[in-house]
């Protein structure tokens, strides 16, 4: 595993246990500018939970996280707080407001923690939701709006501050091919013409070939698999196979 | 052998006085967890302010402050007056009905304007804030923990606690004591109204017998209290709902522990501030 200087990210020997139950064994994994990373493996694997870690919201018992070269394990509060604001994070669930609209959602931040004047963030709101496509649910409740939806305003949010690192949790899970299709959509053309890092965690190999340019497979508390697309369909390693098989029973036949 | 073993197994289930203990200390431990875990989050909290004057930049906002203002104090006043009324009215008729059997109903506007304004009033309060606000504090904040809302509000740099507890927690603060004035003199005026019907106090004797017996320090020690009220319920609140675990069920049980929690503390308060004002302000 090279951790090279200019890395955007970069995760060395990180091990987290909660009680007696080993979640992650010395995870090392790096992430250069404008590459999109997927992260995948079973369900409980510490996909999500290596997320939280590059957040700042979990503490890991060993290792080291750096984003930018600051060394997350020592940074003061105040400075993570900092740090936090060159990361999005799109949740699983969305994890919006329930009791803002969407537009004060997106605006959240914005308010929060920089000094823009109403007018300003009204604009940058607007811009969000029609990279998004969701300009017209600016007044929506999240509850008035469908799953994927929902995550769309999600992204919206994490775009807010125009953070240089983007995380997706779990993007497309549970959502109908089409708006599956329109969040795989959105990371791609945040990548391509926005140049937004990303990292992604899913079990879905669909959306892990569409977007990854390398990808990672978590297993065991390891990183059992790094390195292009095409170093995992040659890869002989069984439970990997065992996630491609699944795919290719439903991969759609190419003519 | 068998027997050892057998009674070495069922040893500590059969003896009452361990299992006392054991629970005894079991009990401690969670209280003491429990306080702990609230004394973090004011800590916390504190240190979240800290960092946003810091950054030049106001710890809260003037709208979200005003917002929970209206939702702890305006909202509550219905409630307040309503039930203030009815207790005056209910302690004045029964001191009455006792001191008439001495000869002294004319005590009664002082001894209901002195009892409502050091104690029943603030206490009061106190209770119906517990239950109101507190109670949607916790449901409130116990919903966005199980939603992922407060990692979300965490993870995007804005710091959860100063966000979500600062405002609720100032709101409460200041508006317990506001809201323990309009319970007193609701309640002076429910007294002076059941006097005046079943007493055969005039309006103006009772006014009198107030503005004559009632001292500054009587109101002082009301607001005191009141202050300490609006923070304990406050914080307890906060801490509950930002502490609970486990879906519905858990805020509904979360919900349920910060009433009980918030009644108790504020009646176990009060007994303090009770025993600390007789002795060093008699």
């Amino acid at each position: 595993m090279s951790a090279h200087p200019t890395s955007l990210v970069r995760m060395k020997g990180v091990t987290l246990q909660f009680d007696a139950k080993v979640v992650l064994n010395g995870v090392d994994l790096s992430l250069e500018p404008q590459e999109a990373l997927v992260i995948m493996g079973l369900s409980g694997c510490g996909k999500s939970t290596l997320l939280s870690i590059l957040l700042g919201l979990l503490v890991p018992n060993s290792g080291t996280v750096y984003f930018q070269d600051k060394d997350l394990m020592n940074l003061s509060r105040r400075e993570l707080n900092e740090v936090r604001k060159h990361i999005g994070m799109v949740y699983q669930n969305a994890a919006l407001l329930s009791s803002l609209s969407i537009g004060e959602n997106v605006g959240l931040p914005l308010r929060e923690l920089t000094n823009k004047t109403a007018s300003e963030i009204h604009s940058v709101i607007s811009e969000k939701l029609e990279l998004v496509g969701l300009l017209d649910a600016k007044e929506k409740l999240p509850s008035e709006l469908s799953g994927g939806m929902q995550k769309r305003a999600g992204l919206a949010r994490a775009l807010a501050l125009n953070p240089e690192l983007v995380l997706f949790d779990e993007p497309s899970t549970g959502l109908d091919p089409i708006n599956s299709g329109l969040i795989h959509d959105l990371i791609i053309k945040l990548r391509e013409e926005h140049h937004v890092t990303s990292i992604i965690v899913t079990h879905e190999m669909e959306s892990a070939f569409l977007l990854a340019t390398r990808m990672a497979f978590l297993d065991g508390g390891k990183i059992i698999l790094e390195g292009k697309p095409d170093d995992f369909r040659d890869s002989a390693i069984p439970v990997i196979q065992e996630f491609l098989s699944s795919y290719t029973k439903h991969e759609p036949k190419k003519e | 052998m068998r027997d050892d073993h057998s009674l070495k197994q069922r040893g500590p289930e059969e003896s009452p006085g361990i299992a006392f203990i054991g629970r005894v200390g079991s009990l401690t431990l969670s209280v003491l967890q429990e306080i702990g875990g609230l004394v973090w989050m004011l800590k916390e909290t504190g240190a979240e302010i800290i960092d946003r004057f810091h950054q030049k930049r106001a710890p809260l906002r003037l709208e979200d402050f005003s917002f929970q203002c209206n939702r702890a104090g305006v909202e509550s006043i219905p409630m307040i007056i309503l039930l203030s009324v009815f207790l005056g009215l209910t302690m004045a008729l029964l001191t009455g009905y006792q001191l008439r059997i001495f000869g002294i109903v004319t005590l009664v506007p002082a001894v209901v304007s002195v009892s409502f304004t050091r104690e029943m009033g603030p206490l009061f309060t106190g209770i119906v804030l517990a239950s109101r606000v507190g109670a949607a504090y916790t449901a409130e904040l116990g919903s966005m923990t199980a939603g992922g809302e407060v990692n979300a509000i965490e993870g995007m740099g804005i710091g959860a606690l100063r966000y979500l507890v600062t405002p609720r927690l100032l709101a409460i603060f200041c508006l317990t004591p506001c809201l323990s004035v309009i319970a007193v003199i609701s309640g002076i005026c429910g007294a002076a109204f059941i006097s005046s019907l079943l007493l055969q106090i005039s309006y103006g004797y009772f006014y009198d017998q107030v503005m004559t017996n009632l001292l500054v320090k009587d109101m002082l020690s009301g607001i005191v209290k009141s202050l300490f009220f609006g923070f304990i319920i406050g914080s307890l609140s906060c801490y509950k709902g930002l502490s609970m675990r486990g879906g519905a069920v858990g805020v509904g049980n979360a919900t349920t522990a910060s009433v009980v929690a918030s009644i108790c503390a504020v009646i176990a308060c009060d007994s303090v501030c009770n025993v600390f004002l007789i002795t060093f302000f008699p």
